[in-house]
């Protein structure tokens, strides 16, 4: 079996890409041939493909249309991306039109394909890299796309940013972020957006809540502008923080914290133990309590490399991080979530191969418990879910190639997940977010 | 007040008061400042005096400019009165606007598809009221007209909700909320070309996909250069349509523009790749109508599956080069007169409707269906004269079968794709005198947002009919 590994970023910075819809029909009988003549020469149907809306922000649903097919016509729907380093993706659902010569996206099965079942969102979350050759079936399509002429072709685009926001480049002494600000004078609730160890600046969800009300600042830490690891603190986080506060548009007192992996262990770090980040809530994705990061960010990557010997390597040379985040966890102080003042929420994936995100939630319960301040927590499982939980719609991986910024080297990490329930979580997820997010910060409830 | 080297933004596009920069640049006169009272202290200020935090939400927030789109106002107090507020800036620079009244109901929701507009700049039950009523803001420049130059982008329009019923100074007060949409005349995918080819001078729209697609001409009327926003939406619609520039005194003489341009540029269409041959349409405007007309009835060349033709005539056929028909048209300039606002009625240049035959096209020759598209109050051509005369002459030759006629009451000459604002007149600059004047097109604003909508829906649908799915095309 080859495996493909692709960088995780699908979607980089771009705030913008585009799909191909295509319908496709297969004939490989002289029948079938026959027939399809006979049609056109009675009545000029053309196959309508209708995608709305024909742009649409990336978490947004979209609803494709087929109509004027005949009827119980075997059609293949295809979507086609060209990612940013050029590579080309694609998810493809085989349907059958109803007695009226339609198919739904939102109501209609696919019978297989890279996504089966009841699924409107389907042709983006399934979609993968382009593979060698496949093996096809008979009256669907499952490769040689390029060479079919399609029935129907629709472009849409897919928005990382809705029409008036501003972007707007942080670069204030070290510290390095974008904040993206909603349109119109605000002031808006602030969210302070925090990665993993992939490093670089990833401004895509940031642009995303900022298209949905909040002034969204993501911020980069890992060696930004060559900033040295040792040098990476806990001041580091409380500047960036009082920056977002300080913004004139920018509600000082309605404030949240994000983070994701290596971002959400800051996030508890901080919110745990800070004197300046005291947000009215925070969002941990995919990280835990299990490492305080109090001294600097070289220091945390140190205790890695003391326990690299626990990092396990699978079959197929994918990097599994899971036992080494729990040996270092034994050896070093946890956040003490017990000081957590504001409401948290946590969002985990129980096929989490990176960081043991379940066991790390439930050993936080029982010391919120302890503490007093257990109705703070809150807790998302997603079944199946792997650690790269993102805003909704985008492919899952369950592996990519990653750097190491400690090692300096390039592996295969495993991620975790199967791809229609991590389609799910992400769904589900970045709903809830939101809705926390706008729950906490008193921001207006929008239908999503 | 924060200066501009303000401590936490170094650089990068916006400082704080560079915020403010662009507020004002896009108000004229934005919030006063002068007072030294701190910016964060007015808004929040504002703000917690409303109470609710009111959500306004346009949806969809990218669409097509002749799609509509849906405005909801939410979690305002029960009964409130607010205002709605549309501002866009054009490419040149100008402001244009437009507001509605609205009070909220029990539950503090405004849903405009569904509420009454009690006054503004449109009133009634009105969906797309907030664009098709926009006019140039207090203080703008006279006789503007709304136009797009660069179709590739879209136009902007910040829709706003103020707290009480205002009709005036919305710079200087801040909204409750705000919203900005995007009115695209394109289509993800559709492909723009340019045309220089044997003297021709256009610009093609291909919708995406391989093709092949029908082919639509696409003629604008006097005012000449290359317009392209309808042809671009054409091509959004499934139509592979080219914008023909024919008048433009820098690069084309009117002595050189004449049938044979004509049946050059409708070859280049048909010709393309990804135009299907026997699947092509004539579509024209004004003083286009005319030009549409004479090639349908006389061509050998042009032999469109049908034609559309809106505001014009068939008087003064387009058999010679457009110089002739130039000369011929100014023996009747004393027809054209001006009227107290100093704005000039075109309309009496071919009025009464000549009998003479030799000042009309021959409509009897016409051999495709054919759609007119008029306005009830045209003060630039009298189009639903010609169109009467028209009639007639098809039913002495027998192809009247072929006719349809759409007149639209107290709509005005510039029958446009909907969801652009109306004026009823505008500056203009008379190509061969080269004198700057104001062209009276005539209309009121309502019922011409209703034809633009109701005719474009029909001419789409007229399109369609005989370029996609008629029985009659030649395989």
């Amino acid at each position: 079996m080859q495996l493909c590994y692709f960088t995780a970023a699908f979607f980089s910075s771009k705030l913008q890409n585009m799909l191909h819809l295509r319908i496709l029909k297969q004939i490989n009988s002289v029948s079938n041939l026959i027939s399809l003549r006979t049609v056109s020469t009675q009545k000029r149907t053309c196959p309508l493909l209708s995608v709305q809306p024909i742009r649409g922000l990336v978490d947004e649903k979209f609803q494709i249309d087929v109509m004027n097919l005949p009827p119980n016509q075997k059609v293949t729907l295809h979507s086609l991306h060209q990612s940013e380093d050029k590579d080309f993706w694609e998810a493809f659902g085989h349907y059958v039109s109803d007695k009226h010569g339609s198919v739904r996206g939102v109501k209609d099965e696919s019978f297989g394909g890279t996504y089966e079942g009841i699924e409107p969102m389907g042709l983006i979350w399934s979609m993968r890299p382009i593979p060698g050759s496949q093996h096809g079936l008979s009256g669907h399509l499952s490769q040689g796309f390029s060479q079919q002429t399609p029935l129907a072709t629709s472009v849409i685009e897919r928005w990382y940013i809705a029409p008036g926001v501003k972007r707007v480049s942080i670069k204030e002494k070290e510290i390095r972020g974008t904040l993206f600000l909603p349109p119109g004078t605000g002031p808006y609730p602030g969210v302070l957006d925090l990665w993993g160890s992939g490093g670089s600046l990833i401004e895509y969800r940031s642009s995303l809540l900022a298209s949905h009300g909040f002034a969204s600042m993501v911020l980069e830490y890992l060696t930004p502008n060559n900033l040295r690891l040792e040098d990476t603190d806990a001041s580091y986080f409380e500047k960036a923080y009082q920056i977002l506060q300080s913004h004139p548009m920018v509600q000082k007192d309605r404030l949240a914290v994000l983070g994701t992996s290596l971002g959400g262990i800051i996030t508890l770090s901080m919110v745990a133990s800070s004197k300046v980040i005291k947000p009215q809530c925070c969002v941990c994705i995919s990280g835990g309590h299990l490492m305080h990061f109090d001294k600097s960010l070289s220091e945390f990557y140190a205790k890695m490399e003391k326990n690299a010997d626990k990092l396990r390597v699978n079959e197929y040379n994918q990097v599994i991080y899971r036992d080494l985040i729990f040996s270092v966890s034994r050896q070093s102080f946890k956040v003490d979530v017990g000081r957590i003042k504001c409401p948290l929420l946590l969002v985990n994936g129980d096929d989490d191969q990176m960081v043991p995100a379940v066991e790390t939630a439930e050993d936080m319960e029982m010391m919120m418990v302890k503490a007093g301040n257990r109705h703070l927590l809150k807790i998302l499982t997603y079944t199946d879910a792997g650690h790269l939980i993102e805003p909704p719609y985008s492919p899952h991986f369950r592996a990519t190639n990653f750097y190491q910024p400690w090692t300096k080297k390039r592996v295969v990490m495993l991620w975790g997940g199967q791809t229609k329930s991590h389609a799910y979580a992400q769904e589900d997820a970045w709903k809830k977010i939101l809705a926390f997010l706008w729950q906490h910060l008193s921001a207006p409830v929008a239908s999503f | 007040m924060r200066t501009s080297d303000g401590p936490w933004i170094e650089s990068g596009e916006l400082h704080c008061s560079g915020l403010i920069e662009i507020e004002r640049k896009t108000w004229g006169e934005a919030l006063d400042l002068s007072s030294g009272q701190d910016y964060y202290d007015l808004t929040k200020t504002v703000s917690s005096e409303r109470g609710a935090c009111p959500l306004l939400t346009v949806q969809p927030s990218r669409a097509l400019m002749d799609e509509k789109f849906q405005i909801v106002i939410m979690n305002l107090l029960p009964n409130q009165k607010v205002t709605l507020h549309s501002l866009h800036q054009s490419e040149d620079k100008d402001f244009w606007e437009a507001y509605g009244h609205y009070v909220s109901d029990k539950h503090g929701t405004v849903t405009v598809a569904k509420d009454r507009c009690l006054g503004g700049t449109y009133d009634g039950t009105e969906q797309m009221g907030l664009i098709w009523s926009m006019r140039p803001i207090p203080g703008s420049r006279s006789g503007l007209r709304l136009r797009k130059t660069n179709v590739l982008t879209p136009m902007v329009i910040h829709i706003s909700v103020y707290g009480g019923h205002l009709s005036q100074g919305f710079s200087q007060i801040t909204p409750l909320a705000t919203s900005v949409t995007e009115r695209w005349y394109v289509t993800p995918g559709v492909q723009r070309v340019n045309v220089r080819e044997k003297g021709v001078r256009a610009t093609l729209f291909l919708p995406p996909g391989p093709g092949p697609y029908p082919g639509v001409l696409d003629l604008w009327g006097g005012g000449g250069g290359l317009v392209e926003y309808r042809s671009s939406l054409l091509a959004s619609h499934g139509f592979a349509s080219m914008a023909l520039e024919y008048l433009a005194p820098e690069e084309l003489r009117t002595a050189e523009v004449d049938v044979a341009y004509f049946e050059k540029a409708y070859q280049i269409l048909q010709n393309h790749p990804k135009v299907q041959s026997n699947r092509m349409a004539m579509l024209g405007l004004s003083f286009g109508s005319a030009v549409t007309l004479s090639m349908a009835a006389y061509s050998k060349v042009i032999k469109p599956q049908c034609c559309v033709c809106i505001s014009g005539s068939h008087v003064f056929p387009v058999n010679k080069s457009l110089f002739e028909v130039f000369e011929d048209m100014k023996k009747y300039m004393d027809r054209v007169v001006m009227n107290e606002e100093n704005q000039v009625i075109h309309r009496g240049i071919i009025l009464p409707i000549p009998s003479d035959p030799a000042l009309k096209v021959d409509v009897g020759k016409i051999k495709c269906p054919l759609l007119l598209v008029n306005a009830g109050d045209d003060q630039n051509w009298a189009s639903v004269e010609s169109a009467e005369d028209m009639e007639m002459m098809m039913e002495k030759a027998g192809n009247r079968h072929l006719l349809t006629v759409l007149t639209y009451p107290d709509a005005g000459h510039l029958i446009e794709p909907p969801y652009t604002p109306h004026f009823r007149a505008s500056n203009f600059i008379l190509q061969d005198l080269k004198q700057k004047i104001v062209m009276l097109w005539g209309g009121q604003t309502k019922p011409h947002a209703y034809a633009q909508e109701d005719a474009w829906e029909k001419i789409l649908g007229f399109l369609q009919q005989h370029l996609y799915f008629s029985s009659k095309a030649k395989l």
